[in-house]
Parts: structure tokens; C-alpha cells; sequence
């Protein structure tokens, strides 16, 4: 008996319990939703397939920005808090771009050109100020405690944030809409929006840009090494302040890309704190994926979206929660804390080692 | 002229003085041994020499080159490479990725091609596995991929920090005879080392390395003769 009260923890079993309260809940909440009868208020097939699109168009987004923390989190060990602002930073400075370009004529004259353009000029701002970020406020603070660069990455977001406010105000702008990406396509039967269509496509060719370059560049190869170990890794020659200079461009880059790609998608909203609500969600992907893992943000990214999308009209519907739609970021943040607690190397991450954790 | 020369060098932790001034030189062409009891310094050498450390005080001369506040990753492309303590295999890359990575500061995609065909005639373990995780394979072979990684670079001067580390004895006997071999193809080698017995054996020189300072240098032959080298460091009674 006495054995047993030793062996009996309370944080296990308040965890377990939490465990099991999830599981039926989930199926339950799931059960209901899919039995509903078709008079009240069943989901079709079709109304399925449009959730998960939309999902995987917004996860595909996320999981530009999230590859820019697990890169970073990859080589510097380092979560860099202030990515969501890169993104607001490429995002915000090419609406005007953007604006100009549609006021002219050029952006719905030759959006196969104007389009490509606008995402290289963002990713272009973008990767500079991820750059700066690095060179300014996390290299001098290389080696310090891991608490002090985390505190200066939340510093350096108001920083940006306040920054672009006063550089271009406060107000929302907006992205002009395109023509080419109006309307919708049937596949098989089923119709997906052209804009989904792109965001889609475009974030594909980007991380299978990335992935190429990690997986077999002189460059990419020299990222890795600095990740494993950066001793070892300027002993072969390899000048890690480059590389890590490097990896913060990508990640901007990529993030840059990310603004234009959702502002094409959707065009309201754009103004100096709109980076707050991506950056966490994307930093959420990355931990589902494994921070630290490239294919990780990827399926991360993708996997939140989908979620995002179906949870809430899965679960919440049949449980009897009105208007589950408004809940995803209830969605998203509840899953960032049940894998944090259950499962921090991701869900498909490798186990964090002693030396990363 | 030496083709290293370590002058009256300081190196600290912090306020750790680990090294007190010790000056050594090393020949072209020569393999050097330092020895010493764990602690002594030899690591804490090598790392200077290689840029990983900075002195506060003392030169090093690389080919009449004063090097000491040269980033490391400038020392490859002078023509010195080191294999850490412990290996430093980058284990979730492949063999060849980390032979590549040897490699790195060179251009030539045919030289390179053919070094590395090279080395896996070295060592045809490494050939047979080139695809393999080098983190997967055993601590013998990932030996000699490190020595093989770093003689990638086409090094002048190799800096070995005990390779024979943890190996069973069939293995330390192949690893001091490819450090034997690789020196008699022209590379000149600064080997540290706890068994002292092996290291004085392969080699021309060798310094004796007691709590940061060299309290004994003289040609391999005298030391392994030496009384107190046979007691301290050879156990012999
Ligand atoms: N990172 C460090 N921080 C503080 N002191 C250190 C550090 N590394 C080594 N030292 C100290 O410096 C001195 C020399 O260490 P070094 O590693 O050079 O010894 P060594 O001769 O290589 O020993 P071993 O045979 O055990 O490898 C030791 O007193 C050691 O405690
Ligand atoms: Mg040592």
C-alpha cells in the first residue's frame, strides 16, 4: 500500500487523466458531428473537401513562416519570437509596391510577371531585416544565456512593430485583387478557388526550393554541419557567422514570400501588427513538426491548417458549440500546449537531446 | 625554419590558465608528439594552434606566418586540420557528406572527386559505406572517417587529438600505422596522445606536457629511455 502511494504522482495522473478527457471528447464530439442527421445541419462531402482545401491553402502559408523558426532554432538553438514581425515587414512594404503596380496597370496586365515580382521584393525586404535582426541584436548576445536572446527577440518584435507603425502608419491597407486569381477550377467534380490553387502551388515550389538547397548545396550542407556542431564545423573550414547570417536570410526570405502569397489570398488586414497571429501559429507548426526539423515546418505548417479547418466543425459541431469556425485559434493554441506537454520532440520530430533541450 | 613554431604562449578559461607559456616547434615532414597526464593541456594546445582558442599572449608561426588571430576557419585553407578529442563525426550526415565537408574550402570538383576516391582506398570500410549514417556506424570507423575527413583538405600539418581514444587494441594498432603512412606521404603531424607508448614509437619528436607547461622535450628515442617518461608515462617500474 505504502508502495504504492510512492509510486502515485499527482502531475502523471492529472496528465493521464487530461489524456483521456481529450481522446472521448474528440470522438465523441466526432461521432455526433457525423451522425447528424442530414436535416440538421450534417456536413457534406463536399463542404469536407472545401474545409480541407481551405486548410491546406493556410497551412501552406504557415508553413513558409515556420520554416523560418525551425531553421533558426536548428543552428542557434534559439527561438526567434520576432519572425512573425519579418513577415509583417516584407508583407506591409509591398502593399504599397503592390498598389502602385495595380494603379498602373502592370499587376493585372502582366501578373505572371508582376506577381513573381512582388514576391521577390518582399522576400527581398524581408530577408534584410532578418539580417539586421541577427547582425544588431542576437549576435552580441551569442553565448549569453538562452533566456537573454529569447527576451531580446520579444523586445525586437514591438521594436519592428513600432517601427513599420511609424513608418507607415497605423491604418489597414489592403492588397488589389488580381483577375487571374478570381474564380474557381472543377476538379473531378469537385471546385477549388484559383487563389487556393496558387498560394498552394507557390509555397510548394518554395519549399521544394528549400529543401534542394538544404538537402544538397555546398551551402546547405555547411547549414547542417553548423547545426550538428559548430566547432567541428569551422574546424572543416566552414565560417559560421556566414552560415548563420545565411539561415536568417532563408527564413526571411521565405517569410517575405509568405506576405505576398497571403495577401494575393487575402487582401485585407495589412498594417503593423499583423504578424502577431501568423508568427504564432507558425511557430506552433513548427513545434508539431519537431522544431529544428525542415520537412518537419513543412508537414507541421500543413497539418496545423487542416486541423484548423476541420477540428472545430468535426469536434465542436457535434458537442454542440456554436459557430466553431471562430474557435481555430482555440483549436490551434490547445494543440501547441497538448504537444508540448505530451509529446515536445513533435509529432514527428525527432526526440530533442539532452544537449538541445 | 619550422613549419610551426608556438612561442611562449598563454591560453586560459576564463581565469583557467591552462596553457603557461609553452613554446614548441614542430618541422616539416615530422611527426611530434605531445604527451601528458589528463588535464596537462594537449587539447588546450591543439585547439590554439588550430584558431579554435586565441592566445592571450605568445605568437604562432605557420610557415613563417603569424596565425594567432586567425579565425579558425581560415586555418583550413592555410593548410592545417585537426580531428578533435572525441571524434566530432557530424553523425546525422552521410560518409561521403562528411568527407565533402573536409573539403569544403576547395573548389576542385575533380580533385575532390578523386581524394575522396582515395581515401576509400585507405580505407575501404568507408567505401563500402559511403551511404551510411556516420552517426550508425562504430567508434573504429568513424575514426577513420575523421582522419580521413580531415585529410580532405589537402592539409600541410595535421593536429591529431588522441585518435586512438577508445579503441580496442587491434584498432589503435591500425590507426597509429595510418597516421605512419600518411606521414611518410609528406604531411607533417602534431599528435597528442595518452598512450605514450605508441605515440613515442611512430614518432621523430616529442614534448612533455605537465600542468600547462613543457617540462620535457627531446627526440622519441630518449624519451621512451627516459626514466622518468618510463615511470610518469609508460608505466614501466
Ligand atoms: N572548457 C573549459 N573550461 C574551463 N577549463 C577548462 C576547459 N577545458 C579545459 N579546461 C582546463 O584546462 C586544463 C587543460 O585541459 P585540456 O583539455 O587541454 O587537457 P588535456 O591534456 O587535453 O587532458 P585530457 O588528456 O584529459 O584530454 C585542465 O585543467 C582543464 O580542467
Ligand atoms: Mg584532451
Amino acid at each position: 500500500m505504502s508502495r504504492y502511494l510512492d509510486d502515485f504522482s499527482l502531475v502523471d495522473f492529472t496528465i493521464n487523466a487530461l489524456r483521456v478527457v481529450i481522446i472521448v471528447l474528440v470522438f465523441w464530439g466526432a461521432f455526433n458531428t457525423l451522425t447528424l442527421p442530414a436535416d440538421a445541419g450534417r456536413i457534406t462531402g463536399e463542404q469536407w473537401f472545401d474545409l480541407f482545401v481551405a486548410g491546406l491553402t493556410q497551412g501552406s502559408i504557415y508553413a513558409l513562416i515556420a520554416l523560418g523558426y525551425t531553421l533558426v532554432y536548428g543552428i542557434l538553438l534559439m527561438i526567434n519570437f520576432a519572425h512573425g514581425e519579418i513577415f509583417m515587414a516584407g508583407a506591409f512594404t509591398t502593399v504599397f509596391l503592390a498598389t502602385w503596380m495595380d494603379k498602373i496597370g502592370f499587376l493585372n496586365g502582366y501578373p505572371f510577371v508582376a506577381i513573381p515580382l512582388l514576391i521577390i521584393f518582399s522576400g527581398f525586404i524581408s530577408m534584410i531585416i532578418a539580417v539586421l535582426l541577427e547582425r544588431i541584436a542576437y549576435r552580441p548576445l551569442r553565448g549569453a544565456p538562452r533566456l537573454v536572446p529569447l527576451i531580446t527577440a520579444i523586445g525586437a518584435s514591438f521594436f519592428l512593430q513600432y517601427t513599420f507603425r511609424g513608418l507607415y502608419g497605423s491604418g489597414f491597407k489592403s492588397y488589389p485583387t488580381v483577375d487571374i486569381l478570381k474564380g474557381s477550377v472543377a476538379i473531378s467534380g469537385f471546385s477549388i478557388p484559383i487563389a487556393r490553387i496558387f498560394v498552394f502551388v507557390s509555397a510548394l515550389v518554395l519549399m521544394g526550393g528549400l529543401y534542394w538547397l538544404v538537402e544538397r548545396t555546398k551551402i546547405g550542407k555547411a547549414m547542417r554541419a553548423v547545426s550538428e556542431d559548430k566547432e567541428v564545423a569551422r574546424l572543416m573550414g566552414i565560417d559560421i557567422n556566414f552560415v548563420i547570417m545565411f539561415t536568417f536570410a532563408l527564413g526571411g526570405l521565405l517569410a517575405g514570400a509568405a506576405g505576398v502569397i497571403n495577401g494575393l489570398y487575402r487582401p485585407q488586414g495589412v498594417n503593423f501588427f499583423m504578424g502577431f497571429r501568423p508568427g504564432i501559429k507558425a511557430f506552433t507548426a513548427a513545434v508539431l513538426g519537431g522544431i529544428g526539423s525542415v520537412p518537419g515546418a513543412m508537414l507541421g505548417g500543413l497539418f496545423l491548417g487542416v486541423i484548423e479547418a476541420i477540428g472545430p466543425n468535426l469536434v465542436m459541431t457535434g458537442l454542440g458549440i456554436p459557430g466553431p469556425n471562430q474557435l481555430q485559434d482555440v483549436i490551434a493554441f490547445t494543440m501547441l500546449v497538448l504537444v508540448l506537454i505530451f509529446r515536445p520532440q513533435g509529432i514527428i520530430g525527432e526526440r530533442l537531446t539532452e544537449k538541445k533541450a | 625554419m619550422s613549419l610551426l613554431e608556438v612561442n611562449d604562449v598563454h591560453t586560459y578559461y576564463g581565469n583557467i590558465h591552462a596553457l603557461k607559456g609553452i613554446s614548441f616547434t614542430v618541422d616539416e615532414g615530422e611527426i611530434v608528439t605531445l604527451i601528458g597526464a589528463n588535464g596537462a593541456g594537449k587539447t588546450t594546445t591543439l585547439r590554439t594552434v588550430s584558431g579554435l582558442m586565441k592566445p592571450r599572449n605568445g605568437t604562432v608561426f605557420y610557415a613563417d606566418e603569424n596565425i594567432h588571430d586567425y579565425e579558425a576557419h581560415k586555418m583550413v585553407s592555410k593548410g592545417i586540420a585537426m580531428v578533435p578529442e572525441g571524434r566530432g563525426v557530424f553523425g546525422k550526415m552521410s560518409v561521403k557528406e562528411n568527407l565533402e565537408l573536409g573539403a569544403y574550402y576547395r573548389n576542385d570538383a575533380a580533385g575532390i572527386r578523386q581524394d575522396m576516391e582515395y581515401m576509400f582506398s585507405l580505407f575501404p570500410r568507408l567505401g563500402e559505406r559511403h551511404s551510411q549514417v556516420a552517426g550508425t556506424m562504430s567508434g573504429g570507423e568513424q575514426q577513420m572517417l575523421v582522419m580521413a575527413r580531415a585529410m580532405m583538405s589537402r592539409p600541410k600539418l595535421l593536429l591529431l587529438d588522441e585518435p586512438s581514444m577508445g579503441l580496442a587494441p587491434v584498432l589503435v594498432d591500425s590507426v597509429f600505422d595510418t597516421v605512419k603512412r600518411v606521414s611518410q606521404e609528406g604531411m607533417t603531424i602534431l599528435l597528442v596522445e595518452q598512450n605514450a607508448h605508441m605515440a613515442l614509437q611512430i614518432a621523430d619528436r616529442g614534448y612533455v606536457l605537465q600542468s600547462g607547461e613543457i617540462v620535457l622535450s627531446d627526440s622519441a628515442k630518449n624519451l621512451q629511455n627516459d626514466p622518468i617518461v618510463q615511470k610518469t608515462y609508460l608505466g614501466v617500474d
